[in-house]
């Protein structure tokens, strides 16, 4: 049966149990002459929880682990004829597809059920394009043996995954409702329950992070098994080519990221700050009211429109200035696509980020600090920089470590404003780009997955990720020290 | 009311700050009503009155702190030695040297305690040279009453001291711009009965060299520290004068309802 009407199934009976369980916990409390220790409502969703909670649990962890299940029951097939070098992955794919497209025909009647087993190999494949499945080659008999048998374990598997998980609703839903007495204190339990759900959600949040990481891992070791560690961390060209015999030092990438990093910084930081300021200091509280939200506003626009922004606005407009027959006359400046058109777009979106996080903190710098500076005859801008942002310092420095680590991890501006020539040089006006960009162009072409070429994008994204992650820390310990100073 | 003053005049000294007929608003609240009043020179005076009676307004007028709440709106008339403070030409930054203020709750800048108190002084520019700036401080830390407790740790944070200290760091730091009168807002509110002693004492010192007007909850601590007493009540002063009288023998009804715990 698929899942959708096993989850209905279930949760017509966590339904059941919730009636069965309230009435009957108030027929026992009229019966006893007994006050419910708890409202009826919750004797019902005791009920409701026993029937339905352990049973969809059953089903979700089910429904990961039976294809991991099936398939290496399935591999030791295929295992007897594979090719020595080839992806398991890919096989087992063309396995599945295989298999489903055998379901489909037998489902549209083409072929009868009892006769899907005896099909042979050679006219399964015209059999599949007739069903719209396209199979990469011809079918060998290792691969039929398979699906058929991926079919088998399938059907068993999620016959016995229906019974399981309903039969674990019933019995759920008879304990649920035997234990509405009027002594059970069932608000208690839906309390239990209740945390039990909260921390699952947070778990399971903490759970992905570490599977993204556990992914970069496995990737980056297989990239360094290809490549040197040595020439990927320290070597300064980069010039992938996929026919082999491939540059992939970092180098020239984190340069690059740097570099458009710290010129969106200088952009970001003063203006964001001094708005910042004035946001928190001087504004009457009307022009607060939608100075603040227009600001930020900014932070609202996809990265893709700052990226447009930087090819057809402000690109051209540098050029004007520093190109050739520019404006200054200097001819630093080749093309629209310079780190300083990327730095400059990204410190833009970078403002919203850093103002934000500024106004609150300088909030929290304590009114009376502000009392005893102005009530010392300071002016407002002698108490904003020697009492009020010396305190809010902390906060700040956190505030600009975490719009740094934006900075760093921002892709779209660059791959739009930046140019995709991997460069060591100190003109800011020059073409350079950085790790996400050649992520993105890494993993976006024809190469293998898993030649060195491609590999390389989990260990450039690991890197990334190493810094970004030492950053964030770094700035959210900074910033809780700030908070625990005033509370 | 004009009988009042001309038994005030006859107490000691000259007359340091006259108020005639302020009023304030705060949007469309009418916080102050029309108070007269004229505060002497080198004397304690206690503004005492229930929550919410307009004293701490009051208080903040004398040094036009009023001016950096949006919506206050402060008419009538405050001379300091003869010179309203309120005309245009005055630049509330200046007077505020000149009329140095201490809050309820203690509040030391972030900075080290010698900070603290030069902050002032360096503001002002009063200081040409470290030395100078030096012996500012420490005048100002004597007067504070807490030189011998803090000289061998300037440098640490002023926000490291006690509660009573930390107050009497913050009457250093006022005292240090050499203000002629001292504004007080519950100093004591916020601190133990010992430290609140420490402050009271000192500000009997201070009144030698400052005019200081006080804010206080405490009836028993107006009778202690103060010479002067106005008593205020909704936004009206309602009764002003030496404070043995004001405790003893009030004029008005509502002070002696006040005075013996009927209203407030």
């Amino acid at each position: 049966m698929p899942t959708l009407p096993i989850v209905l199934i279930v949760l017509a009976i966590a339904v059941a149990a919730y009636l069965l369980a309230r009435s009957r916990a108030q027929r026992a409390a009229a019966r006893e002459g007994r006050r419910l220790h708890s409202l009826p409502n919750y004797y019902g969703w005791t009920g409701a929880l026993y029937a339905a909670g352990p049973a969809l649990l059953l089903l979700a962890v089910w429904l990961v682990a039976q294809p991991v299940a099936t398939r290496m029951a399935v591999w030791p097939v295929l295992e007897a004829e594979a090719a020595p070098n080839a992806q398991p992955a890919l096989l087992m794919a063309d396995v599945q597809r295989l298999a489903a497209g055998i379901d489909a025909a037998v489902a549209s009647g083409r072929v009868p059920a009892a006769e899907a087993g005896d099909i042979p190999a050679e006219e399964l494949r015209e059999l599949m394009a007739g069903q719209g499945v396209a199979l990469g080659s011809d079918v060998t008999p290792a691969t039929r043996q398979a699906a058929l048998r991926w079919r088998g374990l399938s059907a068993g598997g999620d016959l016995a995954r229906t019974l399981a998980v309903i039969g674990l609703a019933l019995v759920g839903a008879a304990f649920g409702v035997s234990r509405a007495k009027p002594d059970f204190r069932a608000r208690n339990a839906v309390e239990t329950a209740m945390r039990g759900t909260l921390i699952g959600a947070a778990l399971l949040a903490i759970l992905t992070t570490v599977g993204i990481v556990l992914a970069l891992i496995f990737n980056t070791i297989e990239f360094f098994r290809l490549y040197p560690a040595a020439e990927f961390f320290f070597g300064s060209t980069w010039s992938p080519s996929f026919g082999g015999g491939s540059e992939l030092g970092i180098l020239p990438l984190l340069w690059g990221t740097l570099y458009i990093s710290i010129i969106a910084l200088l952009v970001a930081v003063p203006i964001g700050l001094f708005a910042a300021i004035y946001l928190a200091e001087y504004a009457h509280k009307n022009v607060r009211s939608w100075a603040k939200p227009m600001l930020e506003m900014l932070a609202g626009i996809p990265t893709i429109v700052y990226g447009l922004f930087a090819l057809l606005t402000v690109g051209p407009l540098l050029v004007d200035l520093f190109g050739r027959n520019g404006a200054l006359g200097v001819n630093w400046m080749q093309g629209g696509t310079a780190v300083m058109t990327a730095g400059l777009v990204m410190g833009i979106m970078l403002i919203p980020f850093v103002s934000s996080l500024s106004d609150d903190i300088i909030n929290a710098v304590p009114q009376s600090l502000r009392d005893g500076s102005l009530g010392l005859g300071a002016t407002r801008s002698e108490t904003v920089r020697q009492v009020v942002l010396p305190a809010a310092l902390p906060g700040i420095v956190g505030a600009v470590l975490l719009a740094a680590s934006r900075a760093i991890g921002e892709t779209m501006i660059v791959v739009l404003g930046a140019g995709a020539a991997a460069r060591l040089s100190m003109n800011p006006f020059d073409a350079m780009t950085t790790v996400t960009a050649k992520i993105v162009s890494q993993l976006t072409g024809d190469a293998d997955f898993s030649s060195p070429e491609a590999l390389v994008a989990f260990a450039l994204g690991m890197t990334l990720f190493v810094i970004t992650l030492a950053l964030n820390v770094v700035a959210l310990w900074i910033v809780r020290r700030y908070r625990e100073q005033y509370e | 009311m004009n009988d009042m003053r001309t038994m005030d005049n006859a107490v000691n000294h000259d007359t340091k700050i006259t108020a005639r007929d302020v009023h304030v608003h705060y949007g469309t609240t009418h916080a102050i009503k029309g108070v007269d009043v004229d505060i002497a020179d080198r004397t304690v005076t206690a503004f005492i009155g229930p929550s919410g009676c307009g004293k701490s307004t009051f208080l903040r007028c004398l040094n036009r702190m009023n001016d950096t709440i949006p919506g206050a709106l402060v008419t009538g008339e405050i001379k300091i030695d003869e010179a309203d403070i309120y005309d245009p030409r005055v630049d509330p930054v200046q007077l505020r040297a000149k009329v140095g203020m201490v809050f309820q709750k203690p509040n030391p800048f972030p900075k080290s305690i010698y900070d603290n108190v030069a902050y002032g002084p360096k503001i002002h520019g009063m200081a040409r040279n470290k030395a100078d700036l030096d012996e500012i401080v420490e005048k100002a830390l004597r007067r504070g009453a807490i030189w011998d407790e803090v000289k061998d740790r300037l440098h640490a944070p002023g926000t490291g001291l006690s509660g009573g200290q930390q107050q009497r760091l913050c009457i250093a730091r006022a005292v240090a711009t050499e203000p002629e009168i001292l504004l007080m807002d519950e100093p004591c509110s916020a601190l133990d009965p010992i430290a609140t002693a420490q402050v009271e004492e000192l500000i009997d010192e201070l009144k030698q060299n400052f005019s200081v007007v006080i804010v206080t909850h405490s009836m028993q601590q107006a009778a202690r520290v103060s010479q002067r007493t106005a008593f205020f009540h909704l936004g009206h002063l309602v009764e002003f004068g030496e404070t043995g009288k004001i405790f003893t023998n009030p004029e008005d009804s509502r002070t002696e309802s006040y005075i013996s715990g009927r209203i407030g």
